[in-house]
């Protein structure tokens, strides 16, 4: 088990550490919201230029949790999308490959608020 | 023009209304500050038993403006006008707070500065014989201004080490035209000052030059110097702005004693972690209607200078890149 939890818990670490660095280093005009955006797009570039990939292998749930994750599986699953259905699937593909995490994100989200009540 | 106006932006009152008593409610981070014994009540949470911060704003407003009448021991109905503002859409804690009072209610915006303003009007509805008796207040809520001006506080926003937190609280004074206690003596109210800051963290850097413009036009109508006053005390400017204020004042050739302070340094202790201090239309309205009046009426100081501070962007304005316009409102307060 700790052949998995060390390389995730590095990998997803050095992507935070990064995060971190992007908010600490730059003006503040860059608030968390620019990096949430910024995550996820790199994530796609990364992901379609195949260089994500391989954080993926080393880091696992390391590397597909954190927003660049998402960000990946958009683009991987684009790709995949392509070339099994042509130009419709690059459109499909995306949210297909993701739509568990973006229907987890929904349900967890309401569950939470249900149980919670937030208020902010 | 009378000659109760001196200079360009100043008011000498002839008639000087008196501030019969004060009284705040915190919250309970301010509750834990180095003035919590100046506060008549501390909540235990950011609720108080409401059902959202919003309506426990409007209850705070209300707290201390039937706290002060009690306190002075005037009836709510024997007073001719309720002055207050806050720092919601529309001002809504101080028209809700106003809605069970039944009394006539002039609500205001001055962002940060309304307890100054509120106080510098209600000084001029007196002296102008407009009315007898008038309440003036000011609220701010930490977590309502965050939902106000910045985001939903649940996604655990990292703040800006250079940012201000919004003071929970609310305080009210009752001025009359006559009775015993700290008289308010001259007001000078602020020009519009906007040097084209857009970070809207950092409110204190927007705030300090038109702090500096109203001092200066203080000292300089009413021909005084910094050294009349036994202090002389800015809104909520927090540690960034007081030392910017600082070095414009100095540039200005206009240097300041050990007398200036800001009651965003005093409403929190640094081990507070609370970054720059603190901020809102609370922040001066708790510590002039605690603190000051205390060490008033015990004594302790006899001429304060009240500047209060604000910043009059919205967030919409912020969100399409303007720069923020900052206002200061000054009232000296004295008692013989």
């Amino acid at each position: 088990m700790f052949a998995n939890i060390i390389p995730a818990f590095i990998v997803g670490g050095l992507i935070c550490v990064v995060g971190q660095l992007f908010m600490d280093l730059t003006k503040a005009n860059i608030q968390p919201a620019h990096v949430l955006v910024s995550f996820v797009t790199a994530g796609v570039v990364l992901g379609g230029l195949g260089l994500y990939e391989p954080l993926v292998r080393i880091g696992g749930a390391g590397a597909t949790i954190p927003l660049s994750g998402f960000g990946y599986t958009l683009a991987k699953g684009a790709m995949e999308g392509a070339q099994s259905s042509g130009l419709l699937g690059a459109f499909s593909g995306g949210v297909e490959a993701a739509a568990v995490g973006i229907a987890a994100a929904v349900i967890f989200g309401y569950l939470t608020a249900l149980v919670f009540n937030p208020k902010g | 023009m009378g000659s109760k106006k001196v200079g360009n932006q100043s008011i000498i009152f002839q008639n000087p209304p008196f501030i019969l008593a004060g009284y705040n409610i915190v919250g309970p981070k301010e509750g834990e500050g180095p003035l919590k014994d100046s506060y008549d009540q501390i909540m235990k949470d950011t609720y108080n038993g409401e059902k959202s911060w919003e309506k426990t704003e409007a209850k705070m407003l209300e707290t201390a403006l039937r706290g002060v009448a009690d306190k002075a021991k005037v009836t709510v109905d024997s007073v001719d006008f309720v002055l207050a503002g806050d720092l919601l859409n529309q001002i809504i804690s101080s028209s809700f707070a106003a809605r069970q009072l039944g009394i006539p209610f002039i609500g205001l915006y001055g962002a940060c500065s309304t307890m100054a303003l509120s106080t510098a009007l209600g000084a001029m509805l007196i002296e102008g014989g407009f009315a007898g008796q008038v309440l003036c207040a000011a609220s701010s809520h930490h977590d309502t201004a965050e939902r106000q001006y910045r985001m939903p506080t649940e996604q655990g926003n990292q703040r800006a080490m250079y940012a201000q937190w919004t003071v929970t609280g609310a305080g009210a004074l009752l001025l009359a035209a006559s009775g015993t206690g700290p008289k308010v003596t001259s007001a000078t109210l602020g020009r519009v000052i906007d040097l084209g800051t857009t970070d809207t963290n950092n409110m204190g850097a927007a705030m300090a030059p038109a702090v500096a413009d109203t001092i200066l036009n203080h000292f300089q109508d009413l021909n005084r110097q910094p050294d009349y006053y036994d202090l002389i005390v800015t809104g909520d400017l927090g540690t960034v702005g007081l030392q910017l204020l600082k070095e414009i004042l100095k540039k200005s050739n206009f240097p300041m004693g050990k007398n200036l302070s800001d009651c965003g340094v005093m409403v929190f202790s640094p081990k507070q972690d609370i970054h720059a201090g603190g901020s809102g239309c609370g922040c001066s309205a708790v510590v002039l209607s605690g603190y000051i009046l205390n060490q008033m009426n015990s004594g302790e100081l006899k001429k304060v200078l009240l500047i209060g501070s604000g910043s009059l962007h919205s967030p919409t304005s912020a969100l399409q890149g303007e720069s923020i316009p900052a206002i200061g409102h000054a009232v000296s307060i004295e008692i013989s």
